[in-house]
């Protein structure tokens, strides 16, 4: 303690409560006083009386300081205050920041975070604590306390499997509504009509309207999120952001924020971000945009792309059917080329039997035998003169030679 | 989740053109597949030219009741 001990405290805000005879001195038990008597010369002090005696050294002793430490233990209070210990290795002491501070800071510090806390120390009588009456803190590393917030809420989604990829759910092919959660302003809503309406007009757009920056940014959100699933025949669910400041994308950081994305029945997707900037709802979406615009395209199919699918089919049902009838007539004709081939070739062969057998009949011929220098004799009966017995001598025969018949006897 | 009449016009159709572009249909087959695909297609480019969708916004009366009012765009 650093009471100086005899010193009345400047800036005496209480001097008229206090004992109006004269200060008792401090550490005067002098020597030879016996320690444990009650000295008649002091009147006691009031515990409330010590207490903002206490209060008055303590303020006294250091000022509004900086000090640096953990911070653990953080409770928000409905009001907007906030409670939590700042310690380091061996002491810790507590710390309330009001909502006027609190406030400014949006988001408590994750437990753990290294802060720098401009505070001013003093003591709370009512509960008999000395703390320190915090005004603003700043984050100790070059690791912000936004990006501690949102790594430890991170941490928070991907335990509950909400940044599970297996979760994406595929988006449908030709939305019939799509739910837009943003701001009323008309901005973003434009973007998305814009793009809709080149794409695939025919979709329903309902805007679901929400403050998406400021304090009520985080209720408005989950609010509108909510209504989604109340609404309609809506199949799929766009989350976007226009313009705004680039750094304040604090509420689709927010936790509540990120299970409502989660929770829409429809696939969603996030435009909220920028390029370099991923919020979380970004992350728990079933797809991200860059803008309000890409998540229109994203969403809508190009309807110049679909009637050039549908071209393509249309030509190639009326091909198939072509191929259908020309495979059938080539097999008709691939049969009939079987046939024709078939009776030719049967044909042929007729042809070379009968070749064969003309030319054996050829072979056949007696004249053609007698050409080669035989003769065939006949009787006058005609009968071919083959054995002796047929012709006693005397007996006439023609004698058959290739030119001609020369008569004849048998002697 | 139903599918909508557009995407099933489309996948009905692709698998007729691919059933159609194999060996083994018969002509009679073919013929039937054909008039089918020809019903998708047409079904499928109305869609594709249908209306303008409507532009609304919600709101939420005290009741808690959400209520759907034109948007001009």
């Amino acid at each position: 303690m650093v009471r100086k001990r005899g010193q009345p405290a400047p800036d005496d805000l209480f001097g008229e409560r206090r004992p109006s005879g004269p200060r008792p001195a401090a550490g005067s038990g002098g020597p030879g006083t016996p320690g444990a008597t009650v000295p008649a010369a002091r009147p006691a002090y009031s515990v409330t009386e010590l207490a903002l005696t206490l209060k008055d050294a303590v303020e006294a002793a250091t000022g509004q300081v900086w000090v640096k430490g953990e911070v653990i233990g953080l409770k928000t209070y409905e009001a907007g205050h906030w409670y939590f210990n700042i310690k380091d290795e061996a002491s810790q002491l507590r710390c309330v920041m009001w909502r006027t501070y609190a406030q400014r800071l949006r988001t408590p510090p994750p437990e753990g975070a290294d802060v720098y806390l401009l505070a001013t120390p003093t003591v709370w009588g009512q509960r008999g604590e000395l703390r320190l009456n915090g005004v603003t803190m700043l984050p100790t590393s070059g690791v912000g306390l936004q990006q501690l917030t949102f790594e430890r809420t991170r941490e928070v989604l991907e335990r509950d499997g909400l940044l599970d990829p297996a979760r994406k759910r595929p988006l449908p092919p030709f939305p019939r509504a799509i739910a837009v959660v943003t701001s009323a302003d008309g901005v973003v809503i434009h973007d998305i009509l814009t793009v809709a309406r080149r794409r695939w007009p025919a979709t329903r757009i309902i805007l679901v309207p929400a403050r998406v920056q400021g304090d009520e940014a985080v209720d408005d959100l989950v609010t509108a999120l909510g209504m989604v699933n109340r609404l309609d025949d809506v199949d799929l669910c766009i989350v976007a952001r226009g313009g705004g400041a680039r750094d304040d994308l604090q509420a689709f950081n927010a936790e509540p924020v990120c299970r409502a994305v989660a929770a829409v029945m429809v696939p969603t997707i996030s435009a909220v971000g920028h390029e370099t900037d991923i919020t979380l709802t970004d992350l728990v979406a079933d797809l991200r945009a860059a803008t309000p615009s890409a998540a229109a395209a994203l969403a809508l199919p190009d309807r110049a792309d679909v009637a050039r699918h549908l071209a393509s089919l249309a030509s190639r049902l009326g091909g198939g059917l072509r191929g259908r009838t020309r495979v059938q007539s080539e097999r008709l004709a691939r049969a009939g080329d079987r046939a024709r081939r078939a009776i030719e070739s049967r044909m042929e062969e007729r042809r070379r039997r009968w070749e064969r057998f003309a030319s054996s009949l050829d072979a056949l011929s007696p004249l053609a035998v007698l050409g080669r220098g035989y003769g065939v004799a006949r009787l006058a009966d005609g009968s071919v003169l083959r054995r002796k017995e047929q012709a006693p001598p005397g007996t006439p025969f023609g004698l058959r030679i290739s030119d001609g018949e020369i008569a004849a006897r048998a002697e | 989740m139903t599918i909508d009449p557009l995407s099933a016009d489309l996948k009905r159709l692709e698998e007729i053109v691919r059933l159609l572009e194999r060996d083994d249909v018969d002509l009679d087959q073919a013929l039937t597949l054909f008039e089918e695909g020809v019903r998708h297609l047409k079904s499928a480019k109305e869609r594709l030219t249908e209306a303008e969708g409507r532009v609304e916004r919600v709101l939420e009366d005290a009741s808690g009741v959400l209520r759907l009012t034109e948007l001009d765009d």
